[in-house]
């Protein structure tokens, strides 16, 4: 094992990835992210200095139209979907004290 | 022979003949669903009264000469990540288990255009995150040809649905191989096609740079007319392709002379299954025999697509799922306190391991400080493996190899170890890192009586070379689709 997740990093990426992680699956998460990145690292490897970075490999354009409404009003239907909601608005926990 | 074990395109043409209703059809698959769902679980949702509805009202449209296209009145699955308007949409995941979008996918809306009768959602992979279906929240399929063995994923509910005859066609997507593989393990025929080709409005992201709407079906025939009812330019999908050929019927020819086909030397070596290698080997001799020229070669890097592919897959994951936060839709954790702690309870309650497993890597792949040394390498070795497929298309129509390393495995073998599931898609990620198109074909089975399948994969925009290579083979084999033993039910 090369790479190590210390008990920070794993910290991190909990708050990171927006997760609640009891003990256990601290130390699971640990150990298969060890695992994995070990097995990236084969990556390395690979001389790929010089080489761009691919995210598309067909080039994408941004796509422009103009600001027209070419929906309905789906207020309703939106809302019926809210797991909380209080008239017209989703029903969140305080966020300001 | 019974209505069930047509293809879509022969029962269409019953339709339009008048010989058969849609509703008629529409009901024959779903007294074929009640029959086998117990065993196989191929969906999430059947939507009984639904279908047979929308069934007369296109059986109406027909008789009126309304819709008279090739598929018109068919009984059609989709998998549960394609948005339907008023259905429930859940990825087959807790954090959605109550989700029913506002709107319908572009790529249902061009199925039900050609006049598809939706029966319901298929079961997967929890947001197509695993190779077995075995990781969603409502439990596993199963294999039709045999219980006991998994259908493969992600879209093992949508193959397994068309294998087990509980509807003509079905909708899958593919960010890594996951109409593919299942395709292979049910003995079914299945394309991804070019990135762009079909749009994702409405396909709930994974990665979304990757990921490709596609059909399942049952021979080579359905998967051309399904796929041209599938592709079209989209303005909602920045990322969609104009094409300008998309009659990929034309394709349907037995000729594949002058063709030239290479199988990668690293695709039917060390770690292949001895049987599947064999059938690989006997559908070049077949494809030779016919006038292809045949050759093996070396097309580099094959190791290094997994690494890339789940570096790359993973972080994007992360940054889509990031949307379901318990506020707009979908699952909200009971109890919290603030909000903070309810988007991380709900979140932790409405995941399962093999999301969160991803989020996480994703999550740290992306982080400052790690962001060059791995998601940029593996942007950069994805550059590296388009340019290998650049090469071998210059001396090759068509790369054939495996769609898997072996046949299905059983329930439960995947699952223990993540690093070794994910090695099994060693011959289909490369495809989707390089925006190709390919097709798993069936190939015969294993002793065991498990289905093989092959894989053709083209260059950009190629299908219809794929589609010729296949119906080649296909016509000069029996046709492979058979009722598995398990999926019989009334007939």
């Amino acid at each position: 094992m090369s790479n190590k997740i210390s008990d920070e990093t794993i910290e991190y990426v909990g708050i990171l990835s927006k997760l609640e992680l009891s003990g256990e699956e601290k130390e699971d998460a640990k150990a298969d992210m060890e695992k994995m990145l070990d097995y990236i690292d084969i990556l390395n490897e690979l001389d790929t200095d010089g080489i761009e970075p691919m995210s598309h490999v067909f080039p994408v354009n941004n796509v422009f139209r103009e600001d027209v409404v070419t929906n309905g009003d789906n207020r309703e239907k939106i809302l019926e979907n809210a797991p909380l909601r209080k008239d017209d608005s989703f029903e969140v926990p305080k966020t300001i004290g | 022979m019974g209505i069930l074990s047509l293809t879509a395109l022969e029962l269409a043409k019953k339709i339009q003949d008048r010989e058969i209703s849609a509703v008629e059809a529409a009901k024959a698959a779903i007294a074929q669903a009640k029959a086998v769902e117990p065993k196989i679980h191929s969906y999430v949702t059947l939507d009984e009264e639904g279908a047979v509805q929308r069934a007369e009202e296109i059986q109406k449209k027909i008789e009126d000469g309304v819709l008279t296209g090739p598929l018109a009145g068919v009984p059609a699955a989709v998998k549960d990540n394609l948005c339907i308007e008023g259905q429930l949409t859940t990825c087959s995941s807790r954090i959605l288990s109550n989700f029913r979008p506002i709107f319908t996918a572009q790529a249902v809306v061009n199925i039900q255009k050609s006049g598809a009768v939706i029966l319901g959602k298929t079961n997967m992979d929890e947001f197509a995150m695993g190779s077995t279906t075995e990781t969603s929240y409502f439990g596993p399929t199963r294999n039709p040809h045999n219980p006991e063995h998994v259908p493969g994923g992600s879209s093992g509910g949508s193959c397994a649905a068309v294998a087990a005859q509980e509807c003509w066609y079905a909708l899958g997507s593919d960010t890594g191989g996951s109409i593919r593989q299942p395709s292979a393990f049910c003995g079914v025929v299945g394309l991804k096609p070019t990135y762009g080709t079909v749009s994702r409005y409405g396909l709930i992201a994974y990665g979304s740079s990757l990921d490709q709407v596609g059909p399942v079906a049952k021979d080579v025939a359905d998967c051309a007319a399904i796929l041209e009812t599938l592709a079209s330019h989209d303005v909602k999908d920045s990322t969609s392709v104009k094409r300008e050929d998309i009659r990929f019927t034309d394709a349907l020819k037995a000729d594949v002379k002058g063709l030239r086909i290479g199988i990668p030397k690293d695709y039917i070596g060390e770690g292949l299954d001895q049987e599947v290698r064999q059938a690989l080997l006997d559908v070049a001799k077949l494809l030779w025999k016919k006038g292809a020229v045949v050759e093996e070669f070396d097309l580099s890097l094959v190791k290094y697509a997994i690494p890339a592919y789940y570096v790359i897959a993973s972080a994007e994951a992360s940054s889509n799922l990031e949307r379901f936060d318990g506020v707009k839709y979908g699952y909200r954790a009971g109890d919290y306190e603030g909000l903070h702690n309810m988007y991380k309870k709900t979140r932790s309650e409405g995941f399962g391991p093999e999301v969160k497993r991803r989020i996480m890597l994703g999550s740290y792949v992306l982080s400052s400080g790690y962001y060059d040394a791995y998601y940029l390498k593996a942007l950069r070795t994805k550059a590296l493996i388009k340019q290998a497929f650049d090469r071998a298309f210059e001396k090759y129509d068509v790369i054939l190899g495996p769609a898997a390393p072996s046949t299905a495995p059983k329930l439960g073998e995947s699952l223990k170890d993540p690093l070794k599931m994910y090695l099994g898609d060693i011959y289909t990620v490369a495809v989707n890192l390089a925006g190709l198109p390919a097709m798993s074909v069936p190939a015969g089975k294993d002793s065991r009586g498990l289905p093989i399948g092959m894989q053709l994969i083209g260059n950009s925009f190629q299908e219809k070379t794929l589609i010729r290579a296949a119906y080649t083979f296909e016509c000069e084999t029996e046709k492979q689709f058979v009722t598995p033993a398990a999926g019989k039910g009334r007939e």
